[in-house]
């Protein structure tokens, strides 16, 4: 019934329906290990069609964005008062995600209409204004350009623009790195094919982002016996304290 | 190597850490203070989030004062029974500084508050001792005889319950030293160190102890403030990170034993010069921070996940 719904949809917009994403990535799991250095991630797809490309539109573009689990955050601005540098003013952003990359096949403002921007929330002023900043709505806007230039410079937020092969207006493929500091949750990988500045099909997909082994175990023990964590940490410190005085004493004789 | 840390989700170079954790623990050990007021701004500087690197700097430094009190033990190094009295008032100096940061924290100013008490108090220790021990050691170059000891009969030894503490060869009342013990606890609480670079004058200067046995002691209550810190840190906020912890530690334990040994090398005065500049040298770097105009006005603290 919500498939007959659908294709009746379609029908109704033939544009939607007439080029497809059939997408893959080299990994739908990343597994954060103590040796864990970042990965990268092929993301890479074909276009399906049912007819030949429609014809008198504009060429086939293409934008993927990988977003990572989203927090509320804080973002404070340091002023000058009585000669010291300090934070004088904050405002909260209840949801920002932590890593956000968007790939396109050529300049965003090129391919890409407000509109459509604003409906699918694809750049990354989008994603956080999407959600909605909580106070001081007046400065608000200052401070997300803190938030998204902090972070670009972590690496936390990259655009690459340009960084999508398309080949063929049918073959598309494009290399996500993320960031050694990687934080745990699903993160969400989106696609979208674009004629005239104009979304016209969409895939979503998920990237499983876990800690394994060592690293899982250490975070567990930490989050379920809190107590017990401290007391083996002080434990582990005191015994390499003592080990380390007894065997320069060991040395020395 | 890089090493992914399980608390702060950051990768981290193995080796600097390792560097760091040395570095740190030699200092330890050659000046009885615990490191955490050098660690905890380097984690910083790495990238490790402020709160885990003040959790797990507590913890290294519970690591390397055991290395250093043993080391000082079997020099007779350790006065325990003024370590037990300071240690008293230590506690109870550091419940109060616990709560008075809860009220900073909620005032947003934490950061500021931190900031300051470290330029003030570093600064006015560093400044004083550095004019002390320079003087006492062009006094000694000069006449060539040993210097007199610091303290002089004041007030102080005139009050009632009097102890006998023999390592120091003091006979004084427990008073100074508790309320020595309750303002380093309380402002190793609000900065979050062990306190020992604040101990340590107190203990010359104030309580007229040897140089000798102000190390060992320190370090000796700096172990069990610390101890108190990570496990209160563990318990409310999950911020100690037992891998970077570890790493920290190797270079620390053996890094304060070579301190240690250096430290028996020099005389008095040189240590005291040398840690008064290493105390200068924190404070100013932190004032410049407040007074130079930062690259980066704005700041972002990520929020716990919903």
């Amino acid at each position: 019934m919500i498939r007959a719904l659908l294709f009746l949809f379609g029908l109704s917009a033939p544009v939607q329906a007439q080029e497809q994403i059939v997408a893959g990535m080299s990994q739908n799991r990343v597994s954060i290990t103590a040796d864990f250095d970042g990965s990268e991630i092929l993301i890479y797809g074909a276009v399906k069609r049912e007819a030949p490309p429609p014809e008198g539109q504009g060429p086939l573009e293409v934008i993927v964005t990988v977003e990572g689990p989203a927090t509320p955050v804080v973002v404070r601005r340091k002023d000058r008062v009585a000669g010291i540098w300090l934070n004088n003013a904050e405002v909260r952003v209840s949801s920002a995600p932590s890593f956000y990359a968007v790939a396109t096949t050529g300049p965003l403002d090129h391919i890409l209409s407000d509109t459509d921007n604003l409906r699918h929330a694809i750049t990354i002023e989008r994603v956080i204004r999407a959600v909605g900043i909580t106070s001081d709505a007046d400065k608000a806007g200052e401070f997300l350009l803190g938030l998204l230039r902090v972070r670009t410079n972590e690496g936390r937020y990259r655009v690459l623009q340009g960084k999508v092969e398309l080949t063929e207006e049918t073959l598309f493929r494009t290399d996500v790195v993320l960031p050694a500091n990687l934080t745990e949750g699903e993160y969400k990988v989106r696609l979208f094919l674009l004629r005239d500045k104009r979304v016209i099909a969409t895939q979503d997909r998920v990237i499983g982002v876990r800690k394994e082994g060592l690293e899982r175990w250490v975070f567990n023990l930490a989050q379920e016996q809190p107590l017990l964590y401290g007391l083996i940490s002080l434990v582990l410190a005191a015994l390499a304290g003592w080990g380390a005085s007894a065997a320069f004493r060991l040395m020395r004789t | 190597m890089q090493l992914y840390l399980p608390i702060a989700e950051v990768s981290v170079n193995a080796f600097l850490i390792l560097g760091l954790g040395g570095i740190v623990g030699f200092l330890s050990g050659m000046f009885g203070v615990g490191g955490g007021f050098l660690i905890t701004p380097l984690l910083f500087f790495i990238g490790v989030p402020p709160a885990v690197a003040v959790a797990t700097g507590a913890n290294q430094v519970v690591a390397s004062s055991v290395s250093g009190v043993l080391a000082q033990m079997r020099r007779k190094g350790v006065d325990f029974t003024m370590g037990w009295v300071l240690l008293a008032g230590g506690l109870a100096g550091s419940a109060i500084g616990v709560w008075v940061f809860r009220l900073m924290t909620k005032a947003g100013q934490v950061d500021l508050f931190v900031q300051l008490s470290y330029v003030i108090f570093l600064g006015l220790i560093g400044a004083m001792m550095f004019q002390e021990s320079l003087r006492s050691l062009l006094r000694a170059r000069k006449t060539g005889v040993q210097v007199r000891r610091a303290h002089v009969h004041s007030w102080v030894h005139g009050l009632p319950l009097k102890m006998k503490f023999r390592a120091s060869g003091l006979y004084i009342s427990v008073i100074p030293p508790l309320l020595i013990g309750a303002a380093v606890g309380f402002l190793a609480a609000i900065m979050g160190v062990g306190g020992g670079f604040i101990m340590v004058p107190a203990m010359i200067y104030l309580l007229g102890m040897p140089t000798k046995v102000v190390i060992g002691t320190s370090l000796f209550q700096i172990i069990f403030v610390t101890a108190f810190t990570t496990v209160m840190h563990a318990v409310t906020s999950q911020t100690v990170d037992m891998m970077l912890a570890l790493v920290l530690i190797l270079g620390g334990v053996v890094g304060a034993q070579i301190g240690s040994r250096v430290g028996m090398r020099l005389k008095a005065e040189q240590l005291r010069i040398l840690l008064s500049l290493l105390v200068l040298t924190v404070s100013i770097r932190i004032a410049v921070d407040l007074l130079v105009t930062p690259e980066e006005l704005y700041s972002v603290a990520m929020g716990a996940l919903p």
